[in-house]
């Protein structure tokens, strides 16, 4: 049934549904609408004998679920920003564990200096931790990927992130058709464990592995991966034969046939890059775009399928590999590596900035007709940055850069220098 | 006919001493049905207290359990002597996570069998002194808080031993270790630093709080027994000896152990909800020099002599001899 919800709403609707044995959670914003209201649904007794545990800290968080998804239970938490590299090392540890847990990731910025609002500073943090990651457009994929994320980790035994953009989506009011219960048991068969901590048939499970065997059991989790390469379009479609409707799969292309240049991005913006593709086709340009729902495992073959006769990619991305530039690029050159196809760097939406689409479309015809530098960034305001780099020259104690910026474009309330 | 007369100093173990006790009374090691959670032939070093005291530990969880039990592991000596794959020691479900998350790893598993209405599965986690009162003491805080159903015992040997002895917040006053060297001033860790978990436990109000020590196993096993009578977060602190880290002779584990307990500066007391309810009176106190002189880790304090060190030293064990009301009040 369609309702007008807020995202966080829906998506604790959906894990609901999903049947979920143990939570435990850490408040974080944006990720808080979420888990106050699972706390109320366990309350209130809607998910059955769920237990909900408030912790000490998003590290004992994922902790708790370590050890209720090694005893049998299927388990979720939420959290985003410095929540998730509180937690890094047990992020690691799960994934190394291979154990099926879901986490919503409330995507991010991470400090300092501290900033609540939205970019994927934070999953890319964990991109390497052997979690499936998978990013959701608007609030109907974020809920419709949380279902598919406890299938497709049960059925792999590997944990899934799902990232939804903080505030963007997490606050945001659309139109979403929540599914029923009936419709979530007909996709999302019972846990059944690959491993379990069991009296009547014990297991050591998380024992030290020396250089003998390591690099053997890594390859597995790496294997686990590519094997997620095909389970995840299969259960996108698998979605689609129960609640009619198209969600997730590792990548969704829009109006890339023929495309010349093909613009590709990680969750909500994606929005405004369908809106910039349509003003741009009217105008004549012949330009695509590509919606990556899949970061990890990373899509190399599909990617290089749907794109491959394109002359440039412009990778929009709201992360920085500070020092080097871009993450999501860096794996598209990879992933294109023998075709002449130019691969852009733009990083975009640092902290919560607004990506216009205006800027979008400027940004485009600049790459098509001068290229763009490596990396781009989007709408930086640069006679700032060179008054402070330029103070900082002259002065050894030029005091706090974020303070010093905040004066130098003159913000409300800053003391002139 | 000459004869000798031989001192037991502890009935019920698996020598002779055991058959001075009734059925009953006898250890769960003295026993024929003894269940070996940890089986022979993991890589601890001679004499370490730390495998001797997780044995008898969850050897009697085990009985007390009829073997349905999940043990939870920290980080630390005892995860690396026991489970290196294939090898594991463990004859119980065992699962180790991380250095500083054992207490809410077994939050989880708790959770996971209320969730699937399991009352018959008991849980422990384990872990050494640092685990436990540094690096997992915000999970092991948060555990004790919410009374998860949990029974956390921590192995002292008072530093981090598997590292190859660094100092924890376990670690007594004025001991060497090789991140608190003697040398300089005052050599050796600081007098007056440090925390006390038992009565940090205590603090949370938790159902069941005990000292036990590798030098009375009779006890240990006794207060272990007794804290899976309870439901809710309990604590058992066990003080286990480490012939490496304090320089000690692996044939003297006992005897070292032993005479912490009897010069008061390792009491042994059990609380329920937060209040004292009982502890083992020391027959005679001992000068902590005896107790000291045995392990290398103070050898500083001798050569030569320190009698600030000693004599604060001693303060502290008569002041735990105070509190705890340890000896027979003089009339
Ligand atoms: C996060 C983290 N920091 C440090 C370590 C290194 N480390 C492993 S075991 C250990 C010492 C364990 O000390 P303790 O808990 O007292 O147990 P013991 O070995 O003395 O029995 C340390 C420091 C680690 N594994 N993880
Ligand atoms: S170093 Fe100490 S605690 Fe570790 S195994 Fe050896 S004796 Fe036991
Ligand atoms: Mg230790």
């Amino acid at each position: 049934m369609k309702h007008h919800i807020e995202g966080s709403q829906a998506v604790a609707h959906a894990i609901a549904l999903c049947r979920p044995e143990v939570m435990a959670c850490y408040p974080i914003s944006p990720q808080t609408h979420i888990v106050e209201t699972l706390s109320r649904k366990v309350k209130a007794g809607e998910i059955g004998n769920c237990q909900f545990l408030n912790v000490e800290s998003e590290f004992g968080a994922l902790s708790v679920l370590i050890g209720a998804s090694a005893m049998g239970a299927r388990t979720y938490t939420a959290t985003t920003s410095q929540g998730l590299l509180f937690m890094a090392e047990a992020v690691y540890n799960a994934a190394g564990l291979g154990l099926p847990i879901v986490m919503t990731i409330a995507n991010r910025a991470i400090g300092a200096p501290i900033n609540i609002w939205n970019d994927h500073s934070d999953s890319m943090s964990m991109r390497d931790a052997g979690w499936i990651q998978l990013f959701a457009e608007d609030n109907q994929e974020a809920v419709d990927l949380h279902i598919q994320a406890f299938r497709l980790a049960e059925e792999l035994s590997c944990p899934v992130m799902v990232c939804m953009d903080g505030y963007i989506l997490t606050h945001a009011y659309e139109v979403v058709d929540l599914p029923t219960q009936e419709q979530v048991d007909g996709y999302l068969p019972a846990f059944e464990p690959v491993q379990v901590l069991d009296p009547q048939d014990p297991v050591s499970i998380g024992a030290m592995v020396g250089p003998e065997a390591f690099a053997e059991v890594r390859y597995l989790a790496h294997d686990k991966h590519l094997r997620a390469l095909e389970a995840i379009p299969r259960l996108s479609q698998a979605f689609q034969d129960i609640f009619q409707r198209r969600s997730g799969g590792l990548l969704k292309a829009y109006h890339t046939d023929e495309a010349e240049t093909i613009l590709l991005a990680l969750g909500s913006v994606n929005g405004t890059i369908k809106d910039a593709v349509d003003d741009l086709r009217k105008e004549g340009w012949p330009v695509g775009s590509l919606a990556l729902c899949a970061f990890r495992p990373f899509p190399s073959h599909a990617l290089r399928h749907v794109v491959q006769d394109a002359k440039r990619i412009i990778v929009f991305e709201k992360d920085l590999a500070v020092g080097k530039g871009g993450i999501v690029s860096s794996d598209v050159k990879m992933a294109l590596r023998g075709l002449p196809t130019i691969v852009d760097t733009v990083i975009a939406g640092l902290g919560g900035r607004p990506i216009p689409k205006a800027s979008v479309i400027n940004t485009v015809k600049q790459a098509c007709l001068e290229g763009l530098e490596e990396p781009h960034f989007l709408d930086l305001n640069w006679d700032a940055i060179n008054r402070e780099l330029t103070r900082q020259q002259a002065q050894r104690r030029s005091g706090p850069t974020a303070e010093n910026i905040l004066r130098e474009i003159g913000a409300p309330g800053a003391s002139p220098i | 006919m000459p004869y000798q007369r031989v001192k037991f100093y502890q009935t019920g173990t698996f020598t002779v001493g055991n058959r001075l006790l009734d059925e009953s009374n006898r250890t769960v090691q003295a026993g024929m049905d003894r269940t070996n959670s940890l089986n022979s032939g993991h890589r601890a070093c001679q004499g370490c207290g730390e495998a001797l005291g997780a044995r008898y530990a969850l050897d009697a969880v085990m009985r007390a359990t009829h073997q349905q039990m999940v043990a939870v592991n920290a980080t630390g000596c005892l995860e690396v002597f026991s489970s290196p794959y294939p090898e594991s020691a463990w004859q119980i479900p065992w699962l180790h996570s991380l250095f500083g998350n054992a207490p809410a790893v077994a939050s989880g598993v708790a959770a996971a069998l209320r969730a699937k209405g399991r009352k018959d599965v008991r849980v422990i986690a384990q872990g050494g002194d640092g685990a436990t009162v540094d690096i997992g003491f915000g999970c092991l805080s948060g555990m004790f808080e919410r009374n998860d159903d949990v029974l956390y015992v921590c192995y002292d040997n008072e530093a981090y031993m598997n590292t190859g002895v660094q100092r924890s917040g376990s670690t007594p006053p004025r001991a060497w270790t090789n991140t608190t060297q003697a040398v300089g001033v005052d050599p050796g860790n600081p007098m007056g630093i440090g925390k006390n978990l038992p009565r940090i436990a205590m603090a949370h109000g938790i159902p069941y709080v005990a000292t036990a020590s590798v030098a009375d196993l009779h006890d240990l096993e006794a207060k272990v027994t007794k804290a899976m009578n309870f439901r809710g977060a309990r604590y058992i602190h066990i003080h286990v000896p480490c012939p490496l880290g304090w320089k000690s002779d692996p044939a003297h584990t006992i005897k070292v152990a032993r005479l912490a307990v009897e010069s008061g500066l390792f009491p042994l007391i059990e609380a329920e909800g937060g209040e004292v309810t009982d502890r083992t009176p020391i027959r005679k106190q001992v000068p902590v020099e005896q107790y000291l002189e045995l392990q290398g880790r103070f050898k500083h304090l001798f050569h030569p002599r320190d009698e600030r060190a000693l004599e604060a030293i001693q303060a502290i064990a008569d002041a735990n001899i105070h509190r705890y009301q340890l000896l027979p009040v003089k009339a």
